[in-house]
Formats: structure tokens, C-alpha cells, sequence
């Protein structure tokens, strides 16, 4: 019982604490930084623990009654503790301004999709695909209710009708809303991205392996701002194709 | 754009979407939809209906932009409040 997902963990687990699995390159920065600041966090921790610890113990009042008297600084100490910190933060800036810019960038996308927040839906607009023969895909995606679940689909999480997305495809996400801000999230994908009205927000996207991904609604809207999830599916470049042909 | 070709051969498929603009390099993509609208429209204007280039305008407004944005442009230009020159 303890281990639903055991395939893949790409959707949220009760006393997750740690990442969902991953499908994107972006997600792949984040948890690399995030796993390399750890590391450093671990140890700074220990220390300052150990520092404050070991003074507190070692300068308590019973075991050490005398103090000096005019002691009002410590220039070389100042020093050492103002440097040590200002280098971590140097070592922690480096790496997180490098993702934050790669993350920035737009690859070259195939395709571009209109990802609109609503209350309390979304609606998915993929307008790349128009010809004289058919008009442009439109859809929206609301959230199944907890009675019409089929057994074993995912309560607050599914939806009626997915975003479809073809695997290995640079994709371009833009973001808006019709309303109120909502926010764009799939942890999976490591995107989110918030949705303010009169506003086009553009995310890059590549889907490395097909799945279902899940993600919700990150950016308080209302009243069912809980109940408005999304869910991505990730399908090879046929199945695509396919699903282009049945909603064109 | 979708090109098929006959059943005999495989089927092609190409993905086209809008490319990179350097006048909007940033998250930030509004204007880059609206100025597409309006350069539709004007090139329409300057160059009539039919003229081929003017179609990438065309896709780029249709790519990036919500219909909803489109439609109440549209609307607004029919009633010449369209707050823009075309």
C-alpha cells in the first residue's frame, strides 16, 4: 500500500517529500540544483548546529561565571564569519542564475499551445494546425468530481479532457488567463508558470518519455481553486497525429 | 501546416509554429501577439487580401494569441474603435 506509484511518480503521493519523477530537461536542472545545494545546505547546517551548541554549552553562565568585561568586538572573527557566508552564496548564485537563464530560453519550438486559466477550469487552444479544411483545436479540461471517478484514477487530479502533447518536441507554452491569476504547474515537467489576464507568459517545454503527467493550479483563484488540475499526457509523434486528426 | 501526400507514399507532417523574435526575447510574449495582429492588418491593408507574405503575420497572431483577444480585436475593428492605426 505504501508504494502506489511504483512505476513512475508522476503525479502527487500522500507524505511525498521529496520530487515527482521527472520527464523534462527543465525538471532535470531543477532537481540537479536543488540535489547540489542539499549537499553544501548539509553542511552549513551541521556547523552553525555545532557552533551554536558547543557556545552555548561551553559559555553557560555556571560552567563559565567570569566574562570579559570589555569585549566589544571581534574584528578577525567578523571578518572570517562575513566572508565564509558571502563565498557559499556566491557558490549557490552560480549554478541557480545559470538554470534560471537556461530555463528562460525557448529552443526553437515546433508547436506552440495557448494554456488559458479560467474559473475554475482550463481551456487549451492549439492553433498551429489551421487550414482552409479545418478550424483550430479548442478544448476545455475540467476536473472529474470525486463521484464520477472510475476506480483507481486519481482523486482532485483527473480530468475530462487531457493536453495531448507529442514526446521529444520543443514545445511553447503560453500562458494566459481569462479572469482572475491562476498559475500553470506540472512539477513533472518542472514548469509553473502563473497566468495573469491581459498577459502572455511563454514556457518552453520538451516531453522526454511518454506518461500521464499531473500538476495543479498554483496561484489562488477562488473558491475552487483546488479543484482545477491539469494533466498532461505525453503520447509519441503517431499517437499524435492520431488525436490531431480526431479533434481537427 | 500539415503538407499529406497520397496513401501510396508515407504521410509528412510538419511542425510550423512562430520562431524566435529578438524584438521579444523575454517571458513576457503580449506584445509580440499584438504587434503580429497589427502588422497582419496593416500589411492587408497596404498589400490587399491576397498577398502571400502577409499569411506569416497571419500565423504568428494565430499561434500566439487567445481567440478571445482576436475576436474582441476584430470586433473592435468592425466598430472603429481599434486603438491602433492600421
Amino acid at each position: 500500500m505504501l508504494f502506489l506509484n511504483q512505476i513512475m511518480n508522476d503525479a502527487p503521493s500522500s507524505w511525498g517529500l521529496y520530487f515527482q519523477d521527472g520527464a523534462s530537461p527543465s525538471y532535470v536542472g531543477i532537481t540537479h540544483l536543488n540535489d547540489y545545494l542539499m549537499f553544501y545546505l548539509t553542511f552549513v547546517f551541521i556547523g552553525v548546529i555545532y557552533g551554536i551548541i558547543k557556545t552555548a554549552y561551553q559559555y553557560n553562565s555556571s560552567t563559565y561565571p567570569i566574562s570579559n568585561k570589555y569585549a566589544t568586538h571581534g574584528s578577525i572573527v567578523e571578518f572570517v564569519w562575513t566572508l565564509i557566508p558571502a563565498l557559499v552564496l556566491i557558490l549557490v548564485a552560480l549554478p541557480s542564475f545559470k538554470l534560471l537563464y537556461l530555463l528562460d530560453e525557448v529552443q526553437k519550438p515546433s508547436m506552440t499551445v495557448k494554456c488559458l486559466g479560467r474559473q475554475w477550469y482550463w481551456s487549451y487552444e492549439l492553433n498551429d494546425f489551421v487550414t482552409d479544411e479545418n478550424e483550430a483545436i479548442a478544448f476545455d479540461s475540467y476536473m472529474v468530481p470525486e463521484e464520477d471517478l472510475e476506480e483507481g484514477t486519481l482523486r482532485q487530479l483527473e480530468v475530462d479532457n487531457r493536453l495531448v502533447l507529442p514526446i521529444d518536441t520543443n514545445i511553447r507554452l503560453i500562458l494566459s488567463s481569462g479572469d482572475v491569476i491562476h498559475s500553470w504547474a506540472v512539477p513533472s515537467l518542472g514548469i509553473k508558470c502563473d497566468c495573469i489576464p491581459g498577459r502572455l507568459n511563454q514556457v518552453s517545454l520538451k516531453i522526454d518519455r511518454e506518461g500521464v503527467f499531473y500538476g495543479q493550479c498554483s496561484e489562488l483563484c477562488g473558491v475552487l481553486h483546488a479543484s482545477m488540475p491539469i494533466v498532461v499526457q505525453g503520447v509519441s509523434l503517431e499517437d499524435f497525429l492520431a488525436w490531431l486528426e480526431e479533434n481537427s | 501546416m500539415a503538407e499529406q501526400e497520397e496513401q501510396e507514399t508515407p504521410q509528412r507532417f510538419t511542425f510550423g509554429t512562430v520562431g524566435f523574435d529578438a524584438r521579444f526575447p523575454n517571458t513576457n510574449q503580449t506584445k509580440h501577439c499584438f504587434q503580429s495582429y497589427i502588422d497582419y492588418h496593416r500589411c492587408i491593408n497596404a498589400k490587399g487580401e491576397d498577398f502571400v507574405p502577409c499569411k506569416q503575420f497571419w500565423h504568428a497572431f494565430q499561434s500566439l494569441c487567445p481567440s478571445e483577444w482576436v475576436e474582441r480585436w476584430d470586433e473592435q475593428r468592425d466598430n472603429g474603435n481599434f486603438p491602433v492605426d492600421l
